[in-house]
């Protein structure tokens, strides 16, 4: 029996890699100078999703992502990786959304896909680390909840079997479907593209994409509506504007702070036979080591 | 109504020490708002847990105790903490950023409609004006974190919506026992009262838990490696001068990321925060993400190719140079020197 799998991905700055340019003069991060990636552990999730979908034939994964028009990125990276579909969710009524306000209106995109089995997300983004958006998504929907998840062992008859990583150990947990799970960056790493998929989906694109494309692009979509990704504004979802984007969040940034360090008076030495040494005796004679 | 409300966390027996330091925030916290300290627990054969929350200056503890309620599982816990949080209105929600805080928080949060504000690294109160709307809030939990991978400190608030949760991570909070024989009182959860078995759908079929074999936390020497280490195989040197001298490995986030070193090991934000005697820092640049977890050490060593490097700025002593010259250079003359 095939399973309807959703993940939920979303598109990050990569702040592993930030540079000097990442922060504006002004103190505020320089969003243009970051490169923009898929979340890791979202293609944690991903790998999840192609196992299961290995596993039970006539498995589909549809993407869902909330974020601007060039999140389109996110869901061609995952058609190529093997995902069947997917949908971005982008409107400026979304924007300002803390954690709880996104998933709101993930739950509602979910709800209007109506049909699925599991969805699947990773545990945190980078750019927040607040893992919280599985959970909230999973509560909107009044649905149980698996996280720090590393590997759904089967989903069978109704019900999914997953190992979790925890602080000091792993546990197994049963749940019924369908349920929402997050995956830790311990679970497997997410196979590359294939390159088949890659020529197959290389064209897909969104309809705001289409109309911005060059001139000598042809679009190939209407014979073949695989290369349509959906892109649903706020007025494709059912929604209430007050749960929605500022108004929708109860968290609100008061201030943000560029990072200062307070210089304290350091004493630089060299790498020399003789710096380390006396280092090193004036380490034992004040007791800090020995 | 209105109190400080700390989630505990049961660990082999015990309150875990996230937990009491959660506590012992809250009770300041409670006294700068002049508002009672309340503790939640649940879990199963909790006896007498009572007596290890007082002393820290809890005036009411709400036990849970039922078999249904341990293992951990999200749906029970939520549905208790939703109906407690619910007709006791409390203004502010603490939770460890633990597997279990980090699971329950958001659930809890998204059902109440309120905000939370994860791993955060200072918790204050104040107060806020809304110019826009003309209306000044007295009071607030400014709910301070690093974010965007810690090239920026955020201060959030939840102005409108009760109560503030936030979960802070084990070691950032400092434990301290507020009064040994505080005296509050136990409040029994009628646990039937909010369970129903829709809450009971998810099973622990099988749970292997360890003790924790690194204890970074309470090592006072602590040699440290960052993705400047280059490899798994360079962090090798690192454990050598740990064993000579006595202490423990500890790694940044990218180290960790980048599979040098385990989590368990990860200093920082999203790690573990530590106060040891001694920190040597080995290919670390220094992002606030790690310094958040590190600064309040004693005494700072940063060994470092950069000279440049932020982490120089919080350290007294700065060795620039190859790491991998200089740890075993200091292996030799530790041997040398000491008895």
């Amino acid at each position: 029996m095939g399973l309807k799998i959703i993940v939920l991905a979303k598109q990050v700055p990569d702040t592993r890699n930030v540079g000097k340019d990442a922060m504006k003069a002004d103190g505020t991060v320089n969003r243009a100078a970051l490169p923009a990636i898929f979340n890791p552990e979202d293609l944690n999730a991903l790998e999840q999703a192609l196992r299961l979908k290995e596993k039970y034939k006539g498995t589909t994964i549809t993407l869902l992502t909330m974020g601007p028009g060039r999140a389109a990125d996110i869901i061609r990276e995952g058609l190529f990786r093997g995902a069947d579909d997917g949908y971005l969710l982008t409107d400026r009524a979304f924007a300002g959304s803390d954690t709880l306000a996104t998933s709101y209106a993930l739950a509602c995109a979910i709800r209007k896909i109506k049909s699925f089995d599991l969805i699947i997300a990773g545990r945190q983004a980078i750019d927040g680390d607040t893992a919280q958006v599985g959970p909230q998504v999973a509560e909107k929907l009044n649905l149980p909840q698996v996280t720090y998840a590393e590997e759904v062992l089967k989903a069978e008859k109704g019900k999914i079997q997953i190992k979790r990583r925890l602080e000091r150990g792993v546990e197994t947990v049963e749940s019924p479907l369908p349920c929402v799970i997050t995956v830790n960056s311990s679970a497997a790493p997410c196979r590359p593209r294939a390159a088949k998929l890659l020529m197959k989906y290389k064209h897909a694109r969104t309809m705001s994409e289409r109309q911005t494309q060059a001139e000598d692009y042809i679009d190939m979509s209407a014979d073949r509506p695989y290369l349509n990704i959906q892109e649903w504004s706020v007025n494709d979802v059912e929604t209430d504007s007050k749960w929605l984007g500022l108004s929708g969040s109860p968290t609100k940034v008061k201030t943000i702070e560029n990072v200062v360090f307070q210089a304290k008076e350091s004493k630089v030495l060299t790498s020399s036979d003789k710096d380390i040494e006396e280092l090193i005796k004036e380490l034992i004679v004040n007791h800090t080591i020995g | 109504m209105n109190n400080v409300f700390v989630i505990c966390e049961m660990d082999e027996g015990k309150v875990a020490d996230v937990s009491l330091e959660l506590l012992t925030k809250g009770r300041t916290l409670a006294n700068t708002l002049n508002c009672k300290l309340e503790a939640i627990v649940l879990g199963h054969k909790l006896k007498g847990v009572e007596t290890q929350i007082f002393p820290f200056g809890a005036d009411v503890v709400h036990i849970g105790d039922d078999p249904r309620l341990d293992p951990y599982t999200t749906l029970p816990h939520a549905a208790i903490v939703n109906g407690v949080f619910g007709e006791l209105k409390p203004q502010i929600g603490l939770l460890g950023a633990t597997t279990m805080g980090r699971d329950l928080g958001p659930r809890v949060s998204s059902a109440l409609v309120s905000g939370l504000t994860a791993d955060c690294t200072a918790l204050e109160i104040g107060d806020h004006e809304d110019k826009k709307a003309g209306k000044v809030y007295k009071n607030l939990l400014y709910q301070i974190r690093p974010a965007f991978g810690g090239n920026i400190v955020a201060t959030i608030i939840n102005p409108d919506c009760r109560p503030q949760m936030a979960t802070v991570r084990e070691g950032v909070m400092k434990k301290e026992i507020y009064d040994p024989n505080y005296k509050g009182v136990v409040r029994l959860i009628d646990v039937n009262a909010y369970l129903k078995d829709e809450h009971l759908v998810v099973k622990v079929i099988e749970r292997h838990m360890e003790k924790s074999r690194v204890n970074i936390k309470n090592s006072s020497i602590i040699v440290s490696g960052g993705y400047g280490m280059g490899s798994k195989e360079n962090f090798q040197v690192l454990y050598d001068l740990a064993e000579v001298i006595g202490a423990e490995v500890g790694a940044s986030r990218a180290a960790v990321d980048a599979g040098y070193a385990d989590h368990d090991r990860q200093v920082g934000q999203t790690g573990i925060t530590v106060r040891p005697k001694l920190y040597i820092a080995c290919g670390i640049s220094g992002q606030i993400q790690h310094t958040a977890g590190m600064e309040e050490s004693s005494m700072v060593i940063a060994i470092n190719n950069d000279p440049g490097a932020p982490i120089n700025k919080i350290a007294d002593y700065v060795i620039t140079g190859d790491v991998m010259e200089i740890i075993p250079k200091m292996i030799k003359y530790y041997k040398k020197n000491s008895k």
